[in-house]
């Protein structure tokens, strides 16, 4: 289904551009171009389509449907709706202080924003078509264990003291006060879906584009560039300190989902274990100094070093586990 | 004259919206003035959780996109 990528890639680097299949700058091109062509058609139809379902699926009806969920359970529904929610993170205070005034623990409430980063339509979309279903499942999995056990692990130290003290007091006034009968009979017709996901599929690519051009670039010059073999010569076995390396390289790095995951591939066909680019990708798209500053307006220095340590800390083992198990992957 | 409130972080599509509705209301002869809040005590206030969000004269009529024109032509008519 993917090969006439390879075939346009084939007639456009070495006809048009006639340069030489053998050479490394006619390597690096025509990975470039045939991944750039293949994610951008990918993305125009598939957001699309997403966005046509889920266009009735939004972060209020998240807050009705979490807001007296028990513990648990919440932490699981959290997660898994921070990956299919649509949400900018730039709405990631408002989120959080919606789903606080209506009560819900702060564990919950950081279960959907942990894992939301991670896990997205676009992400998953790039992950089957370049790394393949089994991989993708595997990150699915680790994305939301990191979201659900985060989440866990904030509530059980109690981090609702570390809010700011109006958000204190949202959720404790959340808590106290008896939800409101929610009237979800709200319905879309087939115009106003189209309408929406149009939107949509505009807005996410316009954010993305460039985003694909810098991570399939970085992915095409380590592909044609870094020499065969030396990935997998020096960083191959997994050495221990590779993974948390690779986690404190991904910190100032700072990208979305979408450029990262071109990098993976590249760097995984280099002969990088597994867990080593997990860690890194990981890092480098959940752990960014911006989004932390601005969650600063809700919660207090401490729950944010906490925060921050804590994903730290979970991306460093993810690494550690899965180059310990890649044997029997 | 109408109070007009933009709501977010400070984020392009919140600067789009001002715009947007700066441009349109010019065209209609609106009077409006456009202010852009972005502290979080007054996302709680309006009970807004998606931004961009639109305020008209302390009345929420929008919040999660950038309006469309013709949503924003409504509101000022």
């Amino acid at each position: 289904m993917f090969e006439v990528f390879t075939r346009f890639a084939d007639w456009l680097a070495y006809e048009v551009m006639s340069l030489s299949p053998a050479s490394k700058v006619g390597d690096a091109v025509h990975f470039f171009i045939e991944d750039v062509s293949k994610i951008y058609v990918l993305l125009l139809v598939m957001i699309y389509l997403i966005a046509l379902l889920r266009a009735s699926l939004n972060v209020e009806r998240v807050r009705n449907y979490l807001a007296g969920k028990n513990r648990a359970a919440g932490y699981v529904l959290g997660s898994g709706f921070g990956a299919i929610t649509p949400f900018c993170s730039c709405s990631s205070i408002p989120v959080f202080l919606g789903f606080t005034s209506a009560g819900i623990p702060v564990g919950i409430t950081m279960s959907f924003l942990l894992t939301s980063p991670l896990i997205n339509e676009v992400a998953v979309l790039l992950l089957m078509s370049l790394l393949g279903w089994k991989f993708t499942l595997l990150y699915i999995v680790v994305g939301m264990t990191v979201g659900i056990l985060g989440g866990a692990f904030l509530d059980a130290i109690k981090a609702e003291r570390w809010l700011q003290s109006f958000a204190q007091k949202a959720l404790a006034a959340g808590q106290n006060a008896q939800l409101p009968e929610q009237q979800d009979t709200e319905t879309l017709s087939m115009a106003e879906r189209h309408r929406f996901a149009k939107d949509e599929t505009l807005d996410i690519f316009s954010r993305v584009w460039k985003w694909v051009i810098i991570g399939v670039g970085l992915g095409a010059a380590l592909h044609g560039f870094v020499p065969d073999g030396w990935i997998e010569q020096y960083l191959g076995d997994g050495q221990w300190w590779t993974v948390p390396a690779a986690v404190v390289l991904g910190i100032p790095l700072y990208s979305n989902a979408t450029g990262v995951i071109p990098v993976m591939e590249s760097l995984i066909q280099n002969g990088l274990p597994i867990g080593t680019t997990l860690a890194f990708c990981m890092s480098t798209v959940a752990a960014s100094f911006p989004e932390f500053i601005l969650l600063k307006q809700v919660m207090q220095w401490r729950l944010l070093a906490t925060v921050f340590v804590m994903l730290l800390l979970s991306f460093t083992l993810v690494g550690w586990l899965f180059n310990g198990f890649s044997s029997f992957l | 004259m109408k109070q007009v409130k933009v709501l977010g972080s400070g984020c392009t599509k919140c600067q789009k919206t001002a715009e947007l509705i700066e441009r349109i209301a010019a065209e209609q002869g609106v009077e409006v003035s456009v202010s852009k809040e972005t502290d979080a005590q007054t996302f709680l206030q309006y009970g807004v959780m998606s931004t961009p969000a639109v305020v008209i004269d302390e009345e929420l009529k929008h919040s999660g996109s950038i309006p469309h024109t013709d949503q924003v032509k409504a509101w000022l008519s």
